[in-house]
C-alpha cells in the first residue's frame, strides 16, 4: 500500500468532509507528508448521511473553486459527488486513516509563555466553572480514540459541526449492545429492542424497526419528558398510530437506569422497571464540537452559541500551529469548505502571499467606491473607521464583508425612506448622514457622523424603518445584513454593547420624541435594562405595585384585564411601544396585565430615574397623558360593555388569544379564512398555483380554527424569519414590500422548512408548464388549474434530468400588481390578508356588525 | 448575491382587506346597481303604451332584450374569470357579487322583454332555461350562505385527506385485531374492511343516509354478540378491542360522510346552473336568429 498510518507527519487533517479532503488532496499533491483521520468507516459523513438520492447544490455560482489534488465538485446526487470524491482522494495518493476518532490534541513542546486558555464550561444551574489551560507549542500529539497516537508539526480541523452523538451515561451504556446509529431497520429480527430518545431520529428508527411485523421486534420507544415536543407532527402521528396498532410500545417520562446483557432497567414514573432488551439505539441527539475544539487551546470568539474559533487570515486559531477550515470556521457551504481545505495547506507549506478564492467577489463590491484601493486596505479602512467594527480580525472581516454591502453615496441621495422594509445595519466609514425626524417636514434632521451606525431599529425589531435618511455629505456606509450583524455582535462583545446602547437611546428618542436629547435621556439609560421574555411570561402583573416602565424592542405584547374573574383582552402591542407608563403617572397600582405574546426582548427602564425625567420635561408628561386617556378609554369601553355584552367580550378575547397563539404576534402579513364564508373551492390554492411555477404555496384546509376563524397553513412573514435563521447560501431575504423570499440560490437543504414553526415551507420539484387554459376546457388537455397531480408531472417531465428539490413557499405575490393572488381569486370574500395591526378590526369588529 | 431591499417604501400593491361576504361587496354595490337597473326598466316598460303590445318587437323590447343578451354572456363569462388567474389587479369576488346580483336583476329584465308573452316556442324556451339557471344559482346563494359555517363545524380543524387517513388506520388496526378471530368473527370483520364504501353514492350523499354500510352492519351484529357474552359473563376481550375499533371507524365514517355530503351540496348545484347556461346561450342564439330570420 505505502501508506503509513501512524508516527509523524507534517500535517495531521481531522475530519473528511469537503473541506477535509480538499486539503489532504492538496497535500498530497504537493507531496507533504500528511494523514487524513476520519472519525467514521467512510469518508465525507456528513455527505454519506445525506438521504438516498439527494441533489447536492453547488453556490454560490460566482466563487470559483480551487480544491487541491483534482478533487472536483459540481452540482450532482449524493451518490455521483461521493464516488468521484472517492476515485479522486484515491488516485492523488491521500493517505486516510478511517475509523480514527481524534480524543485529544495537546502540544508537545514547550509551554508558550503567556499563552493560558480560559475555559468556562456553564452549568445548567446558570454558574459556571473556569479552567485554565496552559498551551504548549508545537508538534502536536493527536490521541486516538483506540488508543494510538500520531504526530503532526500543524493540524488542520476540519469536523464540521455535527458533533458527536450524546452517549448513554448509565451504567452499561458503553456495552456492546448500545448503538448510535441504524443503517438498516430490515436488519434486525425477533429482538427486543429499545430506542432511547423521543426526537425525528428516535422516532423514525422505531418506525423502521417495527414497521414488518414479519421481523418479529419487540420495539419500546424511551422519551424523556411526557410529549414528543421536538420532533415533526408527523412523526408524532404515526408513532401514536404504530402504538394504537399494537406495533410499538411507549414509555414517557423514563430514564435509563442500566444496561446489562439481555436486560434493561428504567426509572418510569411508576418507579423502575426491569425488561428483556437485546439491543438498545440511543438517539439522544449531538453534542456541539464546542468543548472538544476548546481543549485543543482553540479559543472562541465569545460565550455566545453562534459564536466561531477566533482565527487569523490565515485559519489559524489561537493555538499555534492548529488550523480550523470549514463549516466550523463560519463556512458552511461546499465550495467555501474546498476553497479553505486548499488554501490553509497552501499557507502551511509557506505560501502566504495566495489571495483566497472570493477576492474577486470583494473587489467587485468595492468597485464601485471612490478612491482606489486594494481589497486588504478597503477591510481595514472600514474595520478602523466604523466604531463597531473595531474589534474585528482581518479574516472576520473578510468574511463578514461577503454578506455586506460598501457604498458611496452623494450628498443628499436617500439611503432608506420612512416605512420601507429593511432588517440591515448600516455603518458610516465617511462622510455623515441626516435622519427626517419629522414625517410632515423633511427639512427637520438630526445629523449622524462617522463611525457611528444606523438602522438599527429595524435590525432588532424587524419592523419597518422609523425615519426617512439620506446622505448629508458625499459619504461611505458600509451596510450590514441582519445576519451578518447578529454574527458580528456574537463575535465582538464590544459591538453588542454599543449596538444595545445606540437602540435604547434612538428608541427612546422615537417613542417619546419631544425634542430628547441624549443628555436627557442619560439618566433613564443608565437604568435601563434589556431583557428577554419567554412566550406568555407576564411582564406586568395586575393589581401589583411597580413603576418600571417596558419599551418592547422585538416580539410582540397582549394586555389583559381580568373581568369577573376572567382575562379580558385589551391590546395587542408590537414592538416599537412601550407599556407601563400608567403607573409613573398616577402612582396607582397595575391596572392591566401585559405578557408576551411571542418571545421579545424587552428594555426596561426604572421608574424614579424616568419619573425625574417627566418632571423636567413637561412636554413629554403631557404626550404620556394624552396616551393614557385613549388606554384608559379603552378600559373603560371593555368595562362598560362587559354585562351588555358578556358573549362579545369573551369571544373578542377568545378569537384574540387564538390569534396570538397561531402566531400573529410575530407575523407581518397573514392571510385568514372565514369559514363562514368559505365554500372549500380551493380557488385560494389554485391561483397560488397558476401564479408561481404550478406550486401551491398554501394549503387551505389544514391549521388551526377558531369560531369559524381559520389560520391555514400559509406563511405570516414573520418579523424575524425563523426560516432565515440557518440558511447557508444566504437564499432567504425580505423584500421592498415586506414579504420573505426565497431566491434561486437555495440548495434544497431544508433548514428553512425544519425552522419553520408553522410548517409553512414545502420542498418540491417546479413541475413542468401545463398546456394553455384554453385547450384544458375546450379539449381537455393536462390537468387544468391549480396544481398538477404527481402522476401528471412525472409523466411530463423529461426523462434522465434531475430536477433539484428547492424550499417553497409564499412571496406574498410580490411584483404582481393585483397584488395576493389568494385574495384576489377567492369567490366569495373568505380569504383576506392582514396585518397584526389590523387582525383585530377586521378579524373581529367587522364581523360583529354582520 | 441576491437583490438587497432597496431603501425604497414601495407600497404594497392594493388588496382588498374589507371582511365583507360576496353579498355585501362595497357597501352592496351591486345590490344597489341591480335594483336601479330593475326599477328603470319597470318604469320605462310602465311609462310606455307600444302598438299593438307589450313584447320582443318593441323598441323597448329591443332594448331589454340586447340588455339581456350581453348581460347572459356577460354573467357567463365568470366560469373564465375563476380559472384564469392573471397579474393584474382583480376581485373574484367583485364578480360574483356581480354575477349574483345582476343575474337576478335578469328576472326584471327578461320578463319585461317577453311582454308576459309565453308559449311553446323556442323563445319562451330560452326564458324557461334562462330562470332554471337564475332558479338554480339562487340556491347556490342560498346554499353558500348557510352550508360553509356546517362544514367548518364538522371538519372541526381534520382535512379532508384526514379524514381519510384516519378510516385508513382504523382498517388496519381492524385488520390486525380480527387476526385471532374465528371465522365467523372475523367475516364481520370483513364486512367493515370490504363492504364500505366512504361516499357512496349521489343520493346517499344527499341524504346522508347509508342503510347497506357494512361498518354499521358489522358493529351491530358484534354489539349483539359482545352484550350476549356480558349477559352469560366475561365478553371476549378480542371482541370489546373490535367493538371499540368498530365505533371510532363509525364517527370516523360519520364526519368523513357528513363533509362529503356537504361538499356535494355545495356542489351539486353548478352542475345544473352551468349545463343549462350552456343550453340557454344555445337557445338564446336560436332565439335571436329566428327572430330576425323569420321577421
Amino acid at each position: 500500500m505505502g501508506q503509513q498510518l501512524s508516527g509523524h507527519f507534517r500535517i495531521a487533517i481531522v475530519g473528511s468532509g469537503p473541506a477535509g479532503l480538499s486539503a489532504a488532496a492538496h497535500a498530497a499533491t504537493l507531496g507533504l507528508s500528511h494523514v487524513l483521520l476520519e472519525k467514521t468507516a467512510h469518508l465525507s459523513d456528513t455527505i454519506f448521511k445525506y438521504q438516498k438520492g439527494k441533489h447536492v447544490m453547488a453556490t454560490p455560482a460566482a466563487l470559483v473553486l480551487r480544491a487541491g489534488g483534482g478533487l472536483a465538485f459540481a452540482a450532482g446526487k449524493r451518490e455521483g459527488i461521493l464516488a468521484t470524491w472517492q476515485t479522486m482522494i484515491a488516485a492523488a495518493g491521500v493517505n486516510v486513516r478511517l475509523n480514527a476518532e481524534v480524543t485529544a490534541i495537546t502540544g508537545t513542546g514547550d509551554p508558550i509563555p503567556g499563552s493560558i486558555q480560559k475555559i468556562v464550561t456553564r452549568k445548567r444551574d446558570g454558574s459556571s466553572d473556569v479552567r485554565e489551560l496552559q498551551r504548549l507549542a508545537p508538534p502536536y500529539r493527536l490521541k486516538l480514540a483506540d488508543g494510538s497516537e500520531v504526530t503532526a508539526d500543524a493540524v488542520v480541523f476540519a469536523i464540521g459541526l455535527q458533533g458527536n452523538p450524546n452517549r448513554m451515561a448509565c451504567p452499561g451504556g458503553d456495552g456492546p449492545q448500545v448503538q448510535y446509529q441504524l443503517d438498516d431497520p430490515a436488519a434486525y429480527n425477533d429482538e427486543h429492542i429499545f430506542v432511547i430518545g423521543g426526537g425525528d431520529a428516535g422516532i423514525e428508527n422505531a418506525l423502521g424497526l417495527a414497521a414488518d411485523a414479519a421481523q418479529g421486534n419487540i420495539v419500546t420507544i424511551i422519551n424523556r419528558s411526557a410529549e414528543f415536543s421536538t420532533a415533526k407532527d408527523a412523526n408524532v402521528k404515526a408513532l401514536m398510530a404504530a402504538r394504537d396498532a399494537g406495533r410499538i410500545s411507549i414509555m414517557t417520562e423514563a430514564s435509563t437506569r442500566a444496561i446489562e446483557p439481555g436486560w434493561i432497567t428504567l426509572d418510569g414514573r411508576d418507579g423502575e422497571v426491569r425488561a428483556r432488551c437485546d439491543r438498545v439505539i440511543a438517539r439522544m441527539g449531538a453534542a456541539p464540537p464546542r468543548g472538544f475544539v476548546e481543549a485543543c487551546g482553540v479559543e472562541f470568539a465569545s460565550n455566545d452559541r453562534l459564536a466561531y474559533p477566533k482565527l487569523s487570515a490565515m485559519f489559524e486559531s489561537t493555538a499555534p500551529g492548529i488550523f480550523v477550515v470549514g463549516a466550523l470556521a463560519g463556512y458552511p457551504l461546499i465550495k467555501h469548505c474546498m476553497n479553505q481545505g486548499h488554501d490553509v495547506v497552501e499557507f502551511i507549506n509557506g505560501n502566504t502571499a495566495l489571495k483566497p478564492a472570493d477576492e474577486p467577489i470583494l473587489e467587485a463590491k468595492f468597485a464601485g467606491l471612490p478612491g482606489r484601493r486594494s481589497v486588504s486596505d478597503w477591510l481595514e479602512y472600514l474595520r478602523s473607521r466604523v466604531s463597531i467594527l473595531n474589534g474585528m480580525s482581518a479574516l472576520q472581516m473578510r468574511e463578514f464583508m461577503l454578506d455586506s454591502e460598501a457604498r458611496a453615496y452623494a450628498a443628499g441621495a436617500v439611503i432608506f425612506e420612512r416605512s420601507a422594509p429593511g432588517s440591515s445595519l448600516f455603518g458610516i466609514a465617511d462622510g455623515d448622514v441626516l435622519v427626517e425626524v419629522d414625517p410632515t417636514n423633511a427639512a427637520i434632521t438630526v445629523p449622524l457622523g462617522q463611525g457611528t451606525i444606523f438602522g438599527e431599529v429595524g435590525l432588532i425589531s424587524g419592523r419597518r424603518r422609523g425615519a426617512t435618511i439620506r446622505a448629508g455629505s458625499d459619504c461611505i456606509l458600509v451596510e450590514i445584513s441582519r445576519s451578518a450583524a447578529l454574527r458580528l455582535m456574537a463575535a465582538v462583545a464590544a459591538a453588542e454593547r454599543e449596538v444595545t446602547r445606540i437602540t435604547t437611546q434612538r428608541s427612546l428618542q422615537q417613542i417619546f420624541k419631544s425634542g430628547l436629547t441624549p443628555d436627557d435621556l442619560a439618566g433613564v439609560i443608565a437604568s435601563a435594562r434589556v431583557e428577554t421574555i419567554r412566550a406568555g411570561q407576564t411582564i406586568i402583573t395586575e393589581g401589583e405595585s411597580g413603576d418600571d416602565i417596558f419599551i418592547i424592542r422585538s416580539g410582540s405584547m397582549v394586555v389583559e384585564k381580568a373581568i369577573a374573574g376572567k382575562p379580558v383582552f385589551l391590546n395587542y402591542v408590537p414592538a416599537g411601544s412601550f407599556v407601563g407608563e400608567m403607573a409613573v403617572i398616577d402612582g396607582g397600582p397595575r391596572s392591566a396585565t401585559v405578557r408576551a405574546a411571542v418571545k421579545s426582548d424587552v428594555i426596561r427602564l426604572a421608574g424614579t430615574q424616568f419619573r425625574d425625567l417627566l418632571a423636567a420635561k413637561p412636554d413629554l408628561l403631557a404626550r404620556l397623558r394624552a396616551e393614557m386617556a385613549s388606554r384608559s378609554q379603552l378600559n373603560s369601553f371593555i368595562e362598560a360593555k362587559k354585562d351588555s355584552f358578556g358573549g362579545v367580550v369573551e369571544m373578542y378575547t377568545g378569537v384574540a388569544n387564538f390569534l396570538v397563539d397561531n402566531g400573529l404576534g410575530e407575523a407581518t402579513d397573514v392571510l385568514l379564512i372565514d369559514e363562514k364564508l368559505c365554500v372549500g373551492c380551493d380557488n385560494c390554492e389554485k391561483a397560488c398555483a397558476d401564479s408561481h411555477d404550478g406550486l401551491s404555496r398554501l394549503d387551505r384546509e389544514a391549521g388551526r380554527t377558531y369560531a369559524h376563524l381559520h389560520v391555514p397553513t400559509s406563511c405570516r412573514h414573520c418579523e424575524h424569519p425563523h426560516c432565515m435563521a440557518d440558511c447557508p447560501p444566504n437564499a432567504i431575504h425580505r423584500g421592498p414590500t415586506g414579504e420573505v423570499t426565497i431566491d434561486d440560490s437555495c440548495i434544497g437543504c431544508g433548514n428553512c422548512q425544519r425552522n419553520c414553526p408553522y410548517g409553512v415551507i414545502r420542498m418540491d420539484k417546479v413541475p413542468p408548464k401545463k398546456p394553455w387554459l384554453i385547450s384544458w376546457l375546450l379539449f381537455g388537455q393536462g390537468p387544468g388549474p391549480g396544481e398538477p397531480d404527481r402522476k401528471w408531472a412525472y409523466k411530463q417531465s423529461p426523462k434522465g434530468v434531475e430536477v433539484p428539490k428547492k424550499a417553497i413557499k409564499c412571496d406574498m405575490c410580490s411584483g404582481q400588481s393585483g397584488g395576493p393572488a389568494c385574495v384576489r381569486a377567492c369567490p366569495t370574500g373568505a380569504a383576506i390578508r392582514v396585518s397584526p395591526e389590523q387582525f383585530l378590526s377586521v378579524a373581529l369588529l367587522n364581523r360583529d356588525a354582520d | 448575491m441576491a437583490a438587497r431591499a432597496s431603501g425604497k417604501a414601495i407600497a404594497r400593491a392594493p388588496r382588498d382587506t374589507a371582511h365583507e361576504g360576496f353579498l355585501t361587496h362595497k357597501r352592496s354595490r351591486w345590490l344597489k346597481v341591480a335594483l336601479v337597473i330593475s326599477a328603470l326598466a319597470i318604469a320605462i316598460y310602465a311609462l310606455t303604451d307600444p302598438a299593438p303590445r307589450p313584447g320582443g318587437g318593441t323598441v323597448v323590447g329591443y332594448l331589454l332584450g340586447t340588455i339581456g343578451a350581453l348581460l347572459i354572456l356577460w354573467l357567463s363569462l365568470i366560469g373564465l374569470r375563476k380559472r384564469i388567474i392573471t397579474r393584474g389587479p382583480y376581485s373574484l369576488k367583485a364578480w360574483t357579487s356581480a354575477h349574483v346580483w345582476l343575474g337576478l336583476s335578469l328576472i326584471v329584465i327578461a320578463t319585461l322583454h317577453t311582454g308576459f308573452q309565453l308559449g311553446w316556442n323556442v323563445h319562451s324556451l330560452a326564458y324557461v332555461l334562462m330562470m332554471i339557471v337564475i332558479l338554480s344559482g339562487l340556491y347556490g346563494v342560498f346554499a353558500y350562505a348557510r352550508l360553509p359555517e356546517q362544514l367548518s363545524a364538522n371538519r372541526n380543524e381534520a382535512t379532508q385527506p384526514q379524514m381519510l387517513e384516519a378510516i385508513r388506520a382504523l382498517d388496519a388496526q381492524l385488520d390486525t385485531a380480527a387476526q385471532p378471530l374465528g371465522k365467523e368473527e372475523a367475516d364481520l370483520v370483513r364486512l367493515s374492511l370490504e363492504g364500505c364504501t366512504i361516499g357512496g353514492s349521489l343520493w346517499q350523499r344527499l341524504t346522508g343516509r347509508y342503510p347497506d354500510c357494512g361498518n354499521g352492519r358489522a358493529l351491530t351484529a358484534v354489539q349483539a354478540i359482545v352484550t350476549a357474552q356480558r349477559h352469560s359473563g366475561k365478553a371476549d376481550p378480542r371482541l370489546t378491542q373490535i367493538l371499540f375499533l368498530l365505533e371510532r371507524k363509525a364517527a370516523a365514517l360519520a364526519q368523513a360522510r357528513r363533509h362529503i355530503g356537504i361538499k356535494t351540496r355545495l356542489e351539486l348545484w353548478l352542475y345544473i346552473h352551468v349545463p343549462a347556461t350552456f343550453a340557454l346561450i344555445a337557445a338564446l342564439a336560436a332565439h335571436i336568429l329566428t327572430v330576425f330570420l323569420y321577421w
